[in-house]
């Protein structure tokens, strides 16, 4: 009987975890330093399918999404970023990819707030 | 043979080379008795670009690639684990449970939604810096220092300033305060003189066919002002202006922020002239006597927790003007031949609430909520004609914002009903008439933050008068290259005429009144209705290394019906509809450059072709420069740590020839020649800055003295048949100095 409880218990906070949210915030650290880079990781979040709003702060490398979960999941916006050359927490550009960006969007050279130059 | 066979190896092999090695598994929760599996958990290689995430089993597959030795799994929740993987495998990974949370955080963002940069109008945004430059004194003297909008006089009496954008005259334009429209119905002629100058926070200005969300009024443009915000305008604010002809003007603003959610403010503004002026001897006087007392109260409330924010406006004004003759007594003269005169008196009432709520976890979606009612009367008499006007307005908006997909793709939506009732008294003709329309709206835009964006809006009305009509709008932007923009734009408009109050300096004039059409539903008119084409370039440059801007654009109106003003005979005025073709076209070409530091330059050509078929054929439409340079240059000192600063601030204003109303059938002495002669027009103002709070400035108006000088056809024969002062074309004050200072505390 407990058992059964403990496992009603568990499947069901398991379900709640994992209401698919039509409309889920979130919010990660993406590397980048200018309002190029900004154009160009809101661009590449945005073209991800379910990705409804993304919004990527310069100062503090914060990119705010909302999406839908039922369509996508913060690894496949992610790889999408790698791919256009800014690096994640998780996952990193290739060097490829990072040599891509604009010169002057290079923030593994020179982490620094670029936005009062563009 | 053999060939097939090699070009299908040849072609398998990259697939077969990258037939992708796995590392398959499973991520479960240790914790519990069973091991479930963990669903939304991440999976990832350090320092790759590859990553997944686990299914709804908890199951994952990721590609394995050599470079590749260290698997992250991580979990919200959970503790991460790194596992050293030298070869595809399958996996069961066991995550523990912990108390921090990780990369998951909930933040409110408001800002960033509206990248001005990239929209799809031809918008010009004119900040409150840029207002400074003409310090004086309302929004109808607001445009000086901007080429996109002309400042011509209506009148040889009043001294009111008139608007025009692409060729067309303010009644063409819907102007709207906060997005409530504004100067319309019967404060056409004079309502741009009741915002005062410190109200504005600034104003934003559309060239072409606007946006579908605010109405099917305007035609050629689009000009909304936004006031001064209880929360974010300074606790105390005082300006005083003084000039030479005795026009002095006090405004003062307090602002209080209650608490948290709510503001208050308070502005009050006041200017008269009793000093008597005539400079150019004619024995009217060159300015009003004027009297103005106008009273607004903002509330305004914020919650940006809950999403809500709300204005609430309250407004009172009354504004009196005398004109005429300089020993006019409106006690003793009014409605005599002693001397002609006119009183000019107006009290209005605005009220008006908007609401807006955004979705605090959706800052793409929102709704707003915008009800404005006002009542304006105007009593006058000009000479022994009266008119008399009462309009009252009612106007509510109801708005919905929100995507399609992504932020990409926008739209609005709503509904918005409005009702005008006129009580129109001209001599003895009642011309009362009530509109009521009700219309929905829907505007769509994309906006994919690079190449291309547009904006496409549709709305249809019902009006009891214009009938039920759709008006389409539509707006595009491509950027073919670095810092350059194309736009193109049309859109429809369609409006009822206000043949009265629009024109009001008619009434001073010995002009007889004819109204040529019968049957139509506004004065026997029919509804104006036009067609607005625009194309537009914007190219941003550095030049030795300084920024600079060069804008091209033009624009056509088309009418397919206008009310036609015909002023060719100058015994009459007469209205009637369009019998054949009336196009204004437009061509402007501005260039802004930064040529020292501090030291900014803005100059632009402008070209008109407004042509218009008369029943006496077609012509230009009269008092337009044809021809017409603007020039500004604007110098600031670098401001110390104090806020301390000098301005310096000159404008060129150079007309072309204007074309003048036939006055051939007049005796000899009142003839005028068939176009003006040109002239140069020059202010200049200097602002000494000397701390935040405390700044004077001083100024002088038509620098180069330049006047007309007959601007009262037949003033030495008012009540006479050939009395006109509607043909204005110079300035009729001459060089004129003022000063002022401004308080901000």
């Amino acid at each position: 009987m407990k058992t059964t409880i403990v496992t009603m218990v568990m499947t069901l906070m398991v379900m709640v975890t994992f209401a698919q949210d039509k409309n889920k915030k979130m919010t990660f650290d993406v590397n980048g330093k200018c309002a190029m880079c900004k154009a160009r990781i809101e661009k590449a979040a945005l073209n991800v399918k379910g990705v409804k709003y993304a919004s990527w702060d310069i100062a503090s490398h914060q990119l705010s999404l909302i999406m839908d979960e039922r369509k996508t999941d913060p690894m496949k916006i992610k790889s999408a970023i790698v791919a256009v050359g800014h690096d994640t927490k998780e996952l990193k550009a290739t060097e490829e990819a990072y040599e891509s960006v604009h010169p002057c969007c290079r923030y593994r050279e020179d982490n620094t707030d670029d936005s009062g130059h563009h | 043979m053999n060939k097939y066979i090699v070009v299908w190896v040849a072609t398998l092999l990259p697939w077969l080379a990258f037939s992708q090695e796995k590392v398959e598994g499973m991520v479960v929760d240790s914790g519990a008795s069973n091991e479930p599996g963990l669903p939304g958990a991440n999976v990832y290689w350090m320092d790759s670009q590859i990553g997944v995430v686990t299914d709804i089993d908890g199951k994952f597959s990721i590609p394995y690639k050599k470079e590749y030795n260290k698997l992250i799994v991580s979990y919200v929740g959970y503790e991460s684990d790194t596992l050293t993987v030298n070869a595809p495998k399958t996996l069961r990974l066991r995550l523990k449970a912990s108390n921090t949370l990780d990369e998951v955080v909930v933040q409110q963002q408001r800002d960033d939604i509206q990248k001005a940069y990239f929209s799809p109008q031809n918008v010009v945004t004119v900040n409150s810096a840029e207002l400074l430059k003409a310090a004086c004194c309302n929004l109808a003297e607001s445009f000086e220092t901007n080429p996109a909008i002309d400042v011509n006089l209506s009148d040889g009496l009043t001294g009111t300033k008139q608007i025009q954008m692409l060729g067309l005259t303010s009644p063409y334009l819907l102007i709207t305060q906060e997005n409530i429209p504004m100067v319309r119905g019967a404060s056409q002629a004079y309502g741009l003189t009741f915002t005062p100058g410190t109200w504005i926070e600034s104003i934003q200005i559309t060239k072409g066919a606007g946006s579908v969300v605010n109405g099917y009024e305007s035609i050629s443009g689009q000009i909304n002002t936004e006031l001064v915000k209880p929360l974010t305008d300074n606790a105390l604010f005082v300006n005083g202006y003084g000039n030479e002809n005795g026009r002095y003007e006090l405004n003062t603003h307090f602002n209080k922020k209650l608490n948290e959610k709510w503001s208050t403010g308070l502005y009050i503004h006041g200017n008269k002239r009793t000093q008597k002026e005539d400079d150019n001897g004619d024995g009217f006087l060159d300015a009003p006597l004027a009297d103005q007392i106008n009273v607004m109260n903002r509330w305004q409330y914020q919650d940006p927790e809950k999403g809500w924010v709300s204005f609430f406006n309250v407004r009172f004004l009354n504004d009196g003007k005398q004109v005429g003759q300089v020993d006019f007594n409106p006690g003793t003269n009014k409605f005599t031949t002693h001397a002609w005169g006119s009183e000019i008196n107006t009290r209005r009432f605005d009220t008006s609430l908007k609401l807006g709520y955004v979705f605090p976890e959706l800052p793409f979606q929102s709704f707003g909520f915008q009800t404005a009612y006002s009542l304006h009367k105007q009593d006058s008499y000009f000479g022994f004609r009266t008119y008399d006007i009462n309009h009252e307005s009612i106007y509510t908006n109801l708005l919905f914002n929100s995507i399609i997909g992504d932020t990409r793709n926008k739209f609005k939506t709503g509904l918005s009903f409005a009702y005008d009732g006129y009580d129109e008294l001209v001599n003895t003709a009642d011309y009362s008439r009530e509109d009521r329309s009700v219309g929905a709206f829907m505007e769509y835009s994309y906006e994919n933050l690079e190449k291309v964006s547009l904006t496409a809006g549709l709305r249809v009305d019902n009006h009891n008068r214009l009938g039920t009509f759709v008006t389409p709008r539509f707006h595009i932007r491509y950027t073919p290259w670095g810092q350059g923009s194309l736009r193109g734009s049309f859109g429809r408009g369609k409006r009822a005429a206000n043949i009265f109050a629009e024109n009001q300096q008619l009434f001073a004039s010995s002009r007889q009144i004819n109204i040529l059409n019968e049957g139509g539903e506004v004065y026997g008119l029919e509804p104006e209705d036009a067609w607005n084409y625009g194309v537009s370039f914007l190219q941003g440059f550095n030049f030795l290394n300084r920024k600079g801007d060069i804008a091209l654009d033009y624009y056509i109106t088309d009418f397919k019906n206008q009310v036609v003003v015909d002023w060719e005979n100058p015994q009459e005025v007469s209205f009637y509809n369009l019998d054949g073709d009336s196009k204004a076209k437009s061509f402007q070409v501005e260039v802004n450059y930064e040529l020292l530091t501090g030291l900014d330059f803005r100059t632009a050509y402008k070209y008109y072709d407004v042509s218009t078929d008369y029943k006496s054929g077609r012509l230009q439409k009269p008092l337009q420069a044809q021809h017409r340079l603007f020039a500004n240059l604007g110098y600031k000192t670098k401001m110390k740590e104090n806020g301390s600063q000098w301005k310096f601030d000159y404008t060129l204003h150079s007309m072309g020839e204007k074309r003048l109303p036939n006055t051939a059938s007049n005796p000899v002495a009142y003839q005028l020649a068939a176009y003006s002669s040109p002239y140069n027009h020059m202010n200049a103002q200097i602002t000494k800055v000397f701390s935040n709070a405390f700044e004077v400035y001083v100024g002088a108006e038509n620098l180069s003295n330049v006047q007309q000088d007959n601007p009262v056809l037949g003033a030495d024969d008012p009540f006479g048949p050939n009395f006109d002062t509607t043909i204005i074309y110079a300035p009729i004050m001459g060089r004129m100095f003022y000063g002022g200072f401004r308080v901000k505390i």
